[in-house]
Order: C-alpha cells, then structure tokens, then sequence
C-alpha cells in the first residue's frame, strides 16, 4: 500500500463474530494490466446489492507496469470515504506482495495469486491461495488477453468467499461490455470458474460477508467528470476547447459519448455544440473567451499546469468581461507534481488569477450530483455576470466512482444575460455603451458579433477603456472602470450557490470544508460526536462568500477549516473575509496526495480540541 | 437571421449602398510613412470595392503595432484585440458564433513569430476561414526598436548591435504547415496589396498574407531588408495579379496561354497574368522551392505564393446548423427532460 501511518480505527473482529456490509478490499495490481473492469464489476454487483458502497483507484502516473491500488469502502451507514484500514486486500502484483501482506489489518484477509512466490509471514490474518495462471490455461483464453481476464479470477473466488451475488455480477459486466455476448461469455466465464474453484477448494475462515440491503435505492453510480460534461450538456454548452491533462481529460472525452445522445439540433439533426481539442492550454483558453465573446456558451477543462498557462487570457476575459466558463479538475502541485494524485491546491491560485486586480468567481462541487448541477449553473453565472466562472473539481471526485442522488433536471430555465440584438439597438436609437452601467448592479449590456445593426459593433480590447469601448488612459476612467467590474463581484454573493449547514446540539466549534471532503468530513463529525465533540459544519460551495459564511464563522467560538493542500488556502480566503476572527478560524489542512479519510480529520481536530 | 440595415445612400456609394467613409475607423496613432497605415487603407479599399456589409466582417489581433491597425479600418465592424501572439485561437472560436461572418485578421511579425508562432501553425493547419496578415518590418516598434525573429541575420539597429541569428520565413512557415492560401507582398505596392487582400477575403480557408511593411522609425535603413528602399529594389512581382468577382466578366487584358485562372469557391476568379516566368500557385512544392530560391538569391517574390482551393475550412468540418450558433433559442440547446431519464439509467 501507499506509504502511511496506518491508524487503528475498528476493533479487530473477535472469534465467531460476522462483520456484515462494514469493511474494506483493497485490490494490488499491476498498472495497465486491466484491473478496471474487474474492479468496476465487483463495485457495481455490490451497489445491485444495496449495499453503500464506493470505489477509489489510487494510481501512479504510468501507463503500464508500475503498482496500483483499488479501494472499495463498503459501508452499511453510507460513510464512503476511504479509510486506512485494509481488512481485505487481494495481491495480484508480484512487485508489492510483501507489503500488500504487512498492510493487511490483524483479523483481515488476504487473498493472493499463487503463482507469486513468496512466503505468507502472518498468522493473524486469513490467507486464501488463487491459482490464477492454472485456471486460466484450462479456460483456453487468447494469450493477448490472458493478463485482463486473469483480473476475473479474482472476481470469482473474492465472490464465494465475501457472498456476492453472481447474477449482479454478469449483469454488471453486461452492462460494462454493452451487451458484446463473446466478451462477457469470456469473463464472466471466468468468474465462474473461479468461482467453482473456489466452492470445491477453499474453507471460509474469515468473518467478513455481504449481506443484501436496500440502501441503494434513489442513488446512481458515477465519477464527476462524467457527471459535470454531461451537466454541461444539459446546460447547453456550445463551445469546448481542451487539451490533453490527468486528471481532467475524461471529462472532455465525454462528450465523445453524449454529444450524439444528447445535442443533435431538433430542428435540423445538425450538432449544437463543436468540441475541439486544442494545442495547448494557452490556446484552449483563447478559443474558449473567442467563443464566449461571439456569444457561446464557452468553456475548456484542466487541471493546474493548465490554469497557470491559462491566467493571463483568463485576465483579459476578466476586464474585457467575456463569460467563460473554466473546469480544474485539481492535482497535486506545484510544477508537474503528482499528477494522478488528488489535491485542494489551486484556490488561491484561481481566486486572484492574472495580473493587476481580478477576483474570479469559483463553484466548488461536493458530489457527483453537483458536478452535474454546477455543470449546468456554471454557464448562467458567467452570462448573467460576463465573467470567467471556475469550477473546482479534484482527481477524488473527477475519477472515482461514488454513489451520488440522480442528475436533476435544471429547475431554472437558462439565464443568457444582458444581450442586446439589432431590434433592441434601434429600440435604443443606437444609444448605448458597452461598459455603462444602466442597471446599478454593475453589469454592463452587450452585442454580439453578428449583430447586423450597424451601431452594434463595439472593439474588445484589453487596453484601457471608457463606458463606450474606445481607448483611453484617462485616470477618473481607469478607476471608475475597474471598481464597477468590483461592484459584479458583490452582485454575484447573491447569485452564487448558497452553503450547506447542518448542526448537532451543543456544538460549539464548527467546520468548513468543501469539494470531495464531505464524505470524510460527515463521517468524522459522527465519530466526533460519539466521542464527545458536537460540532457544525458548513460545506462551502461558491466564492465569493455569501452573508451565511460570516455569520456562521462569527456565531463559533472556533471554527476549522478542513482541506487538501499545504497552506490552508480556503482557509486564508477566509480570514480575508472575517479578519477579526483570524485566531479562530483554524487550518486543518493536509495534503500526501490521497483521498482524505475520516481518521485524519479525528485525530487532527481532537489534537487542538483537547490539549 | 435579421434583415441588414442599410444606411441611407450619401455620396459615390457602392452595390451595398455605402460609401467609402461607411468602412473607415479611427485616425492612425502609428508612425507618419508606417507601412501598416497603407495596408490598412487597402483593407477599406478591398472591402469597399467588394461590397462587403462591415458588420458581415469580425476583426482580430494580437499586441503590438500591427495589432492596433484594426481600429484604424471598419468601425462598424465588431473586432478583439486580444494577447500577444494568441489571436487565432480567439478568432478560432469567435468564428464559430456566426459562421457567416468572414474574418479579417492582423498581426505583425513580432506577434506571429515569436511567440505566437505555435498558434500561427495550428490556425492555419486547421484551415480556419480567415485573412490573416502579418505585417512584416523585422523590427519590435511599440518597445522601441529590437530585433524580431524575421529580422535579417547581419541587420544592425541602434543599441541593438547586430543581429545573429537566421530568420523566420513566414511565408514558408506557413506553407510547410499546409496552409491553403499564402502570399507575399509589399506595403509600396498599394494594387497588388489590395487584390490580394480581395483574394485572401475570398478564400474559403486561411489566407495568409506576409506583408513587408517598412517601420520608419526603426528599421528603414537602405540596406535593411524591411525598408522601403530595398523593397523598391528587390521585389520580383511572381505576376500581375488581379481579383474577378463572381457572375462578372473578365476584364483584365491578357493574350491566350499568358494567364492562368484560379476559380474560388464562390465563383470569383483570381487572373495570374504572366510576367517574366510561367509560375502555376497550385504545385506546392514548386511554391517551396521558389521561396527557397528567392531567399537565397535576396529577392524580395512577391504575389500569390500558392493556393489550395480543395481543403475544406474548420467550420465545413462540423456539422453545425445553418443558423447561427449563437442565434439558438434555448430549446435547442438544451435536452429535453425525459432524455435525463435514460442518462441516469446509464449511471450504474
């Protein structure tokens, strides 16, 4: 397993007692050898069961050889974080055996690949042999396809032993293989055979078992990317420009998928969207405040190295005040980083990206559900505001698969803005400006190119500029310009997303986070609880903050701000916010690189809590 | 799509109903003599002389000199001046609004070569639908006299000292890049400069435009090979070039077998007629070996380097609807309700 403390967290199981629908299996494999499917298989025919369950694939940034691991966290409360704690872990990988053995939890379970050889050093855990390469030779598998149905051995025995029902699990892979029968003959042929196996050879030693629920039900299984592309549709997103970046490229992909589905033109079968894959972030962004300008919905999605190749256009759209919309799925930085690791480090970045004064809008989804929601949103900011709105994502949740409500159809019909088009100009006699402020909220009308009246032009620059577009370098100009772009900022506290806060009795202190956190976070508060803690939390979905922020901070004796990067970035935003309260609003802020789990929140908030 | 306004007639007007000052912009802030200032007058000439309706045009730029020509022509035309050396990816998706719009852009070669020089290659190997013109003088003028990437090897320029270093072709950057449409011109040659900009406009894809126009202030030294003198004594004119507009008759005076025809996509007509060479802009590598052979012998070639009339342009590539993309109403941009159902059915 990845390096780390391991912190005991569950009893270790006494003799005779069953641990039903409470425990993880992390699975060791070798990257590139197809471990996806049969991971997803075993994730999805749980999921069928009704039982919680969630998925996260913790990997290196390497396309073939290198070890990689999967966590399933099955939990019959719902809490879905990862959590240190291995009680079962299946060894596929040569090249980790050992540790993969040591990391296995006392009472847990290992199930291992027999043709590795190495020797089983621990008698406080349950091992089963898997004979992997010998039920494989008697399948008569392709020999260019052995290493990804070999994956289906362990499908099979993990199956039999923990109780997993085999008919969710040929459905699952006939869903994953869309219906090819000679694919899913092939491997669920396999899970069967491991299965037998299994049945014939192994004597069930270990505690752990699924049982069949029903707390599923109302609940889909999804990554965020999937999810935010898809929303993005729905929002009807006209313009994508990307370039190549983990971990936000399958976001982008998508489309490949749903476009057909979802955006052929009623009218005409025509497509209503163009995707491009642009040559680098730099002219990703450009084409995308280009397509915004000219009146599309217009966005591009990245990760960090792209948004810093992407700040100074991202100023440009700012004082120009093109709507553009920007996705960071983030990653671990600074420089290349890890890239297929997760992070919360690009807050401060994006807050003020660009020289000069700009201050940009940033949504920050806490669920698969709101990357589809904020997916939709994110464009009726940017138009109502004409300015670059961020959504702030992160491998965690751009990638895994998590149990999440179903996508909501937008309950608001799409919000275009101030636009004026040629009737409107004559309305006007031609009498009006670009940048004037008719409204008192700070936001200007535009034109569109395209518009045929001929006093609708205006020249988009981003030099200094009067009420009416022209050139100037007047002082008084410069001034009174940019603070109404300011006076957008405190017109969008109203429109942004308000935060979620839920309360326990008795709480005293209380907790912001935001983004992926909210599983470890709500699991943390239970334990918390349970221990003595009561506390608030606030899950913070959009900056600039709104009313309810502050009034939270102010009505805590303490308040901790948790999230994923080194320096307590949200948290230092805050302390901008609510100055005064500084000395309360403490950084629980941490940052390896892996998902946060609950553990760490306990023993981190506990530390300062009780001294 | 709306009914184009037409401005009462005032004056000489032309098929569209408008006048020559209905295309002009804001007076010049360049350099009195800046080759930058004719070429904008040509564009307002060539648009004038087309009958193009301004607000059927959209303008681009990136930073520099070159880049603030755009307010200096078109005023009814909306237009962006954007980053330095990142302009065809703005008007790569500005394009995509409202397909019907034709662009017009204007860079220089400190804009272009440096380092706008990756997002010069991919806008023209996408074959965007696009003028786009590199006003060429060698020199950086807005910070004050430094060398350009186009500048000769061997130029010397005022605390600069000497430059060292080889140039950029932009010409034949362009045409290594599969560019469709790539000429090369002259700002003192005001009718070649105008007919070409009318072919340019015309064409059905990028149309690059290397223009060597002269920086009076900071490179126009005789011996500087951006300067009006050397350009007067070295351009070779590949032939006297002449643009036809569609549906009209051929005009231009030429004897059988001395002028090749290069019929564009909309019917308009671009006459080579012959000068010293027989020289067909169809043969690519013909057009790379010229400009190869140009270089080596200092002529300053000049005319239609060559032309591809076959590619289609990005936005042939995308199946878009005839109306405007950015004139869609709601209901066709987004999905209709039930369709979520299946989605969500999916997402399991």
């Amino acid at each position: 397993m990845l390096a780390e403390k391991t912190i005991p967290q569950a009893d270790t199981p006494k003799s005779g007692q069953q641990v039903v629908n409470d425990f993880s299996i992390t699975v060791a494999t070798v990257n590139g050898s197809g471990s996806q499917t049969s991971n997803a298989a075993i994730v999805r025919s749980i999921f069928e069961m009704g039982i919680p369950v969630g998925g996260k694939n913790l990997f290196p940034s390497n396309i073939q050889g290198l070890p990689t691991w999967y966590t399933i966290r099955i939990n019959k409360d719902g809490f879905l974080a990862r959590c240190e704690n291995h009680e079962i872990v299946v060894a596929m990988n040569q090249a980790t055996f050992t540790q993969d053995l040591a990391d296995v939890q006392p009472g847990g379970v290992f199930f291992y690949d027999d043709s590795i050889r190495a020797p089983i050093t621990r008698e406080d855990v349950v091992s089963y042999p898997m004979p992997v390469k010998k039920l494989i030779r008697e399948r008569e598998v392709p020999s260019n396809l052995r290493d990804y149905v070999a994956n289906m051995v362990y499908v099979g025995v993990v199956a039999y032993i923990l109780n997993i029902d085999m008919d969710k699990i040929c459905s699952a892979l006939t869903f994953q293989f869309k219906g090819k029968q000679k694919a899913i003959d092939m491997n669920y042929g396999m899970v069967t055979a491991a299965y037998e196996w299994a049945q014939a050879n192994l004597t069930k030693q270990d505690p752990y078992r699924f049982e069949p629920m029903d707390k599923t039900a109302g609940f889909i299984m999804a990554d965020g990317n999937t999810a935010a592309a898809i929303g993005t549709l729905y929002g009807g997103v006209q313009f994508v420009s990307w370039y190549p970046i983990t971990p936000a490229s399958s976001l982008a992909e998508t489309y490949f998928d749903f476009v057909p589905m979802l955006r052929k033109d009623p009218e005409t079968g025509k497509t209503t969207v163009v995707v491009i894959q642009a040559e680098d972030e730099l002219a990703a962004i450009g084409m995308a405040v280009g397509a915004g300008w000219s009146g599309l919905r217009a966005m591009t999605s990245t990760s960090g190295p792209g948004i810093s190749l992407m700040t100074e256009y991202v100023g440009l759209a700012y004082y120009a005040e093109v709507p553009v919309v920007i996705w960071d799925v983030q990653r671990v930085g600074p420089a290349t980083g890890m890239p297929t690791r997760t992070a919360q480090g690009d807050v401060l970045l994006i807050a003020f990206a660009s020289h000069g004064d700009t201050q940009h809008i940033m949504l920050f989804p806490g669920s698969v559900n709101e990357c589809f929601e904020f997916g939709w949103k994110a464009f009726d900011l940017a138009e109502r505001l004409q300015t670059p709105v961020f959504v702030l994502s992160d491998l965690d949740l751009g990638m895994n698969q998590w149990m999440t409500r179903p996508f909501e159809y937008p309950d608001q019909p799409m919000d275009r803005g101030k636009i004026l088009w040629e009737e409107d100009i004559a309305r006007l006699n031609g009498d009006w400006g670009r940048y004037r402020d008719v409204d008192g909220d700070g936001i200007p009308y535009r034109t569109l190119p395209g518009n045929r009246n001929p006093k609708s032009a205006w020249f988009a620059r981003g030099t200094g500029h009067d009420e009416n577009a022209k050139y100037t370098e007047s002082p008084e100009v410069w001034e009174r310009m940019l603070g109404r772009i300011k006076k957008k900022f405190d017109t969008a506290c109203a429109l942004v997303p308000k935060p979620v806060i839920e309360t326990m009795d008795g709480a005293e202190i209380g907790i912001i986070a935001y983004g992926s956190t909210d599983d470890a976070v709500q699991e943390a508060r239970n334990r918390l609880a349970a221990s003595g803690i009561p506390t608030d939390y606030l899950r913070l979905k959009a900056y600039p903050f709104s009313p309810e922020i502050e009034e939270f901070i102010r009505n805590h004796a303490r308040t901790y701000v948790v999230e994923l990067n080194r320096d307590g970035q949200m948290q230092q935003l805050l302390t901008l916010e609510v100055p005064e309260r500084a000395p309360d609003l403490i950084p629980l802020a941490h940052i390896d690189g892996l998902p946060l789990t609950a553990t760490w929140i306990v023993t981190a908030l506990t530390a300062k809590e009780v001294k | 799509m709306t009914d184009q306004v037409v401005t009462e007639p005032r004056g000489q007007v032309n098929l569209a109903g408008l006048t020559k000052t209905d295309y002009r912009g804001a007076p010049s802030t360049l350099c009195q003599g800046c080759g930058h200032n004719s070429i904008a007058n040509q564009i307002i000439a060539a648009c004038y002389e087309m009958n193009i309706v301004p607000e059927n045009v959209v303008k681009f730029s990136g930073i520099g000199c070159s880049s603030k020509s755009p307010t200096y022509f078109l005023n009814r035309t909306f237009g962006f001046n954007g980053l330095h050396g990142r302009m065809p990816s703005l008007a790569t998706g500005a394009l995509f609004g409202d397909h019907t719009l034709k662009g017009i852009a204007v860079s220089g070669d400190g804009d272009t070569a440096s380092i706008g020089m990756g997002q010069f290659k991919h806008i023209v190997r996408r074959n965007v639908p696009m003028m786009y013109i590199v006003e060429n003088n060698g020199v950086y003028g807005l910070t004050k006299g430094q060398f350009s990437a186009t500048a000769e090897r061997g130029l010397a320029l005022k605390h600069q000292g000497t430059n060292a270093y080889m140039p950029v072709d932009i010409a034949l950057e362009a045409l290594v890049s599969n560019a469709t449409f790539v000429a090369r011109s002259f700002a003192g040659d005001a009718r070649q400069v105008k007919e070409l900009i009318k072919a340019a406009i015309a064409h059905n894809g990028i149309a690059v435009l290397d223009i060597i126009s002269p920086c009076v202030t900071f490179n126009n030294q005789d011996e500087a090979m951006h300067s009006y003198a050397w350009g007067k004594e070295h351009e070779v004119m590949l032939h006297d070039l002449s643009y036809v507009p569609p549906a009209q008759e051929i005009m231009v005076d030429y004897a059988e077998g001395e002028a090749i025809e290069v019929t564009l996509h909309d019917g308009a007509r671009i006459i080579l007629k012959k000068l010293d060479r027989t020289y067909d802009p169809t043969d690519r590598s013909a057009a790379l070996r010229m400009l190869e052979e140009a270089n080596r012998k200092q002529e300053l070639l000049t005319g239609l380097i060559y032309i591809n009339t076959q590619m289609p342009s990005l936005l042939d590539v995308y199946d878009l609807p005839e109306t405007p993309l950015n004139r869609l109403s709601d209901s066709r941009l987004r999905p209709s309700r039930e369709t979520l159902d299946d989605v969500n059915a999916m997402m399991v």
